[in-house]
């Protein structure tokens, strides 16, 4: 594991300006080639309530927020309140000792209370204070000056030198103040430059769908997949995707199916409750054999649940959406990096197997936000659209079109709408090659089973399309961590933290799901002696998922159902109860109250 | 799509978009007028039929896109309308022709129709509005009048009927007509301008239900039906076309234009990808790598 971890925390009500601290702080460490991670606890309001932001840095790439704290920024009573007991010795705790009092200080906490009113230029202006603050971090973690001062001019120069300076000014008073009383913490920062790109997990789902080369895109606002529209709705214009804010989640379905109908790559994103409202309309796009993807960032339910928390809840909704029995493409994204590269992959998937394709991220990565490889973002991607006719002599030239002709692969060459020649109707209705429909005087069994069986030979080709599964770690560890989409960064560290502890592990993160690689995952686990699925979900739905697909039974299981995403020590925690076999399930208690 | 001229293009009848299979409506249905006044309008416009995409909902007359030689798209239960949008939007050089009933467009669609207007997307919708369900045999609709009896409520509908063309021209439709089905020349005339208008037009039509609504029949209709445009109607003033919205008495129930907008621009011509260029799904797809660059550099 890297020297280099630092973990700074800000924590304050809503509209306090913690997001601006948290930009500031990030773009100072990713500038210097570090990597960054931050997640951010906070609730559905604008203004007050509790917001509490953590930011780790490292020169090894970061994986999780992770599980301690070595510098508490509080900007209010309520944070020093909260989360002055998650501090461990040698850690800081910063803040405005005219206005927060510090109650009982756990051992070897160094408290660095800071005059604001003494230091702040302008003691009215109420964001110095975390100027101020923001510069005493900076001198406690052991940087300059100088990248906060480039960061400042950056993020005020909009508003002119006055405000520059008073900021430069603060952000000094605080760096000063802290070098004169304290001592930084130990250790040499490493130089890593060039910078890193800092992106949020929607942002890169939303360039993803750029580079896939998506035209349409609309949503109704939904936390928390909103980001994805905001993205477009800023770029799209430049990229030529068009971008539309609707009235619901079933318009929002329909509507992309209607323009994926007519040629265009289309997408959106929504969260379980918008999902749930789209559902027939996954069954529409199946039908009528319209490519499409559809985006869920879960967040904790059932019903409006926990808007601004994260879960991973909704396998079961994916898996069933829509009424009938029909082929369909669901994958979980497995990091930041991962949900750029996924939209190309899964929209070329799609475009092949005509069929609707769904994207189960979470609020844990689509709101995370940290540094990629800047490799990852590739914009000459191979874009295939299958077995789509653009393009029209006049005629078909084999006889009459049939959209929905039955082919060995199931798969029937579709043509857009408006060309001479290809002339056919999609129908929500079942309906024989020539698109005449079946459902009603027409009906004929055995037509009605050659179409269901169309459709269903189309995923015998999926599985070749996709890659399967990679175990890290030792094929001999002995002992299986098995996770899905998001938690790939929490295992891989928990698994360090194992071996580290003297507990061999080895880790298995599945991202496709449907197809699911049953064959491959089967034999990686048939070498363990024990597995141990992790999950963010009360009733183990990836669990029974796999126990559905392969008979499968795990040896014990770690879920977490707070909200509150899983954290390195909770996963090590928990095997270490389960290996003494005494119980088969483990479910953390979340320690920070936010 | 290559451009064809008009000196290249074979004549056009009506019997070009004959469809492959006859409707299964019941014999008498309005919806064979509406049916047979649309592929006549088509013609009569020159419309070659891989130039037209008919959209529809659920019910009897969303039937009406197998019915006819175009491109078609038979969608879910009130969603005709967010999926034209889709496919006008992604395609602005098809001509859209939306056909449903009262159930599919005023009851579980209204909540897009509404929007569509607000979004004065090009396209012409008609609604065959009969003021009852009949494919499913016969239950209250969204424009049943207070009173009626039906399957679903036999005492009589509570419910005050939705006035599709109040509401069209308050949501802001640029185009709002009614026709009869009963009336085959008045209803070509006013599916020709409604398809002629740059903007989202709506024309509903009374299209008899024969087998289930015993109160709204043909002879009902022609009792009362006066055309607006014997009467002086001026279509450009909203205040005399909200007026005539509201007009229905055994006197007179209104039909023809009741409202236009040639002002206002269609969706298309705004929206700032679309205004310039060609249909959206005739683009290259992708973005080139000094844009993605471009991306990336923000970022850091």
């Amino acid at each position: 594991m890297s020297q280099f971890d630092l973990k700074i925390a800000i924590g304050g009500a809503a509209g306090q300006g913690i997001a601006s601290v948290g930009n500031i702080l990030a773009w100072i460490f990713a500038r210097r080639g570090l990597h960054v991670l931050a997640y951010n606890a906070y609730q559905s309001i604008i203004r007050g309530g509790h917001t509490y932001l953590t930011i780790r840095t490292s020169d090894d790439p970061v994986t999780t927020h992770g599980d301690t704290v070595d510098i508490l920024i509080c900007l209010n009573q309520d944070t020093i309140d909260r989360h002055l007991v998650n501090l461990r010795a040698g850690s800081f705790v910063i803040f405005d000792e005219d206005k927060i009092k510090p109650g009982d200080v756990p051992d070897g906490v160094q408290v660095c209370g800071l005059p604001v009113k003494d230091l702040a230029k302008n003691p009215t202006n109420k964001r110095l204070s975390n100027t101020i603050a923001t510069g005493a971090a900076l001198y406690l973690a052991g940087f300059d000056i100088d990248p906060l001062v480039d960061s400042l001019e950056k993020q005020f120069s909009r508003k002119g030198p006055e405000v520059v300076a008073e900021n430069l000014g603060s952000a000094q008073a605080g760096f000063d103040f802290a070098r004169e009383h304290f001592s930084p913490l130990a250790g040499e920062i490493p130089d890593k430059r060039p910078g890193l790109p800092v992106i949020s997990g929607n942002d890169a789902l939303a360039m993803g769908g750029a580079a896939a080369g998506v035209k349409f895109y609309c949503a109704y606002p939904m936390s928390p997949a909103t980001g994805v529209l905001h993205w477009m709705a800023r770029n799209g214009p430049d990229l030529g995707i068009v971008v539309r804010q609707v009235e619901d989640e079933i318009g929002v379905i329909t509507m992309a199916i209607g323009a994926a109908h007519a040629g265009v790559r289309a997408m959106c994103a929504t969260s379980g409750g918008g999902f749930a409202l789209m559902t027939e309309g996954i069954g529409f796009a199946a039908m009528t054999e319209t490519p499409i993807v559809v985006i869920n960032v879960q967040r904790a339910g059932p019903s409006t649940g926990v808007p601004t928390k994260t879960e991973q809840g909704d396998l079961w909704q994916m898996l069933g959406a829509s009424q009938g029995d029909f082929p369909r493409i669901i994958v979980a994204p497995t990091d930041i990096a991962d949900c750029f590269t996924t939209i190309p992959e899964i929209f070329n998937v799609a475009d092949k197997l005509q069929c609707p394709a769904m994207v189960l991220t979470d609020l844990l990565i689509s709101e995370g936000t940290g540094t990629v490889d800047p490799g990852v973002f590739k914009w000459d991607q191979k874009i295939d659209r299958g077995e789509l006719i653009t393009t029209s002599n006049g005629s078909n030239g084999d006889g009459p079109y049939l959209r929905y002709k039955i082919t060995d692969n199931g798969i029937s060459p579709r043509a857009i709408p408006g060309l001479d020649g290809y002339i056919h109707v999609a129908a929500s209705d079942e309906q024989d090659e020539n698109s005449i429909l079946i459902s009603d005087e027409f009906t004929n069994p055995l037509k009605r089973q050659a179409m269901v069986e169309k459709r269903g030979r189309k995923m015998a080709s999926a599985k070749a399309m996709i890659p399967a599964p990679q175990l890290e770690g030792s094929p001999d560890a002995g002992l299986t961590l098995l996770g899905w989409g998001s938690t790939k960064g929490v295992l891989r560290e928990a698994r360090a933290l194992l071996e580290a502890d003297g507990v061999a592990a080895n880790h298995l993160q599945i991202k496709w799901m449907v197809p699911l690689h049953d064959e491959e995952i089967m034999a990686i686990l048939s070498k363990s002696k024990k597995v141990f699925i992790i999950e963010n979900n009360y009733s183990g739905q990836f669990a029974r998922y796999l126990r559905s697909e392969t008979s499968f039974m795990a040896d014990g299981h770690i879920r977490k159902y707070d909200g509150e995403p899983l954290q390195p020590h909770h996963v090590v925690d928990g095997v270490k109860e389960l290996l003494k076999g005494e119980s088969t399930l483990y479910v953390p208690t979340h320690e920070i109250m936010v | 799509m290559a451009a064809v001229t008009t000196a290249e293009r074979p004549t056009i009848t009506a019997k070009d978009f004959q469809g492959p299979v006859d409707p299964d409506w019941c014999p008498g249905c309005g919806d064979f007028g509406v049916l047979n006044s649309l592929k006549k309008t088509l013609a009569e416009l020159g419309k070659a039929p891989h130039e037209v995409i008919t959209v529809s909902g659920i019910g009897c007359s969303s039937n009406l896109p197998g019915f006819i030689h175009t491109y078609g798209m038979h969608t879910l239960h009130g969603r005709s309308i967010p999926v034209a949008t889709g496919l006008q939007l992604a395609n602005h050089d098809l001509t859209v022709v939306v056909t449903g009933g009262d159930g599919d467009g005023y009851g579980i669609g209204v909540g897009h129709l509404i929007h569509a207007m607000r979004r004065n997307v090009n396209l012409l919708y008609i609604v065959m509005n009969n003021e009852i369900y009949g494919l499913t045999t016969g239950q209250t609709s969204p424009t049943s009048l207070i009173g009626m009896q039906t399957k679903s409520n036999p005492e009589g509908n509570l419910d005050m009927p939705l006035n599709p063309l109040a509401m069209a021209i308050s949501g802001g439709a640029t185009w709002v007509g009614r026709g009869f089905s009963g009336e085959p020349k008045q209803l070509g005339q006013l599916m020709k301008a409604g398809m002629e208008h740059n903007g989202f037009s709506l024309l509903d039509v009374f299209s008899p239900c024969v087998t289930y609504n015993k109160d709204q029949t043909y002879p009902f209709f022609k009792e009362r039906v006066k055309k607006l445009e014997d009467n002086g109607h001026d279509p450009s003033d909203w205040r005399q076309a909200l007026e005539k919205a509201f007009t229905w008495s055994d006197e007179e129930i209104p039909i023809g234009l009741f409202f236009e907008n040639r002002d206002r621009p269609a969706l298309h011509e705004t929206e700032p990808v679309l205004r310039k260029g060609g249909p959206l799904a005739l683009r290259p797809l992708g973005i080139s790598p000094k844009q993605g660059q471009a991306l990336v550099d923000k970022l850091m």
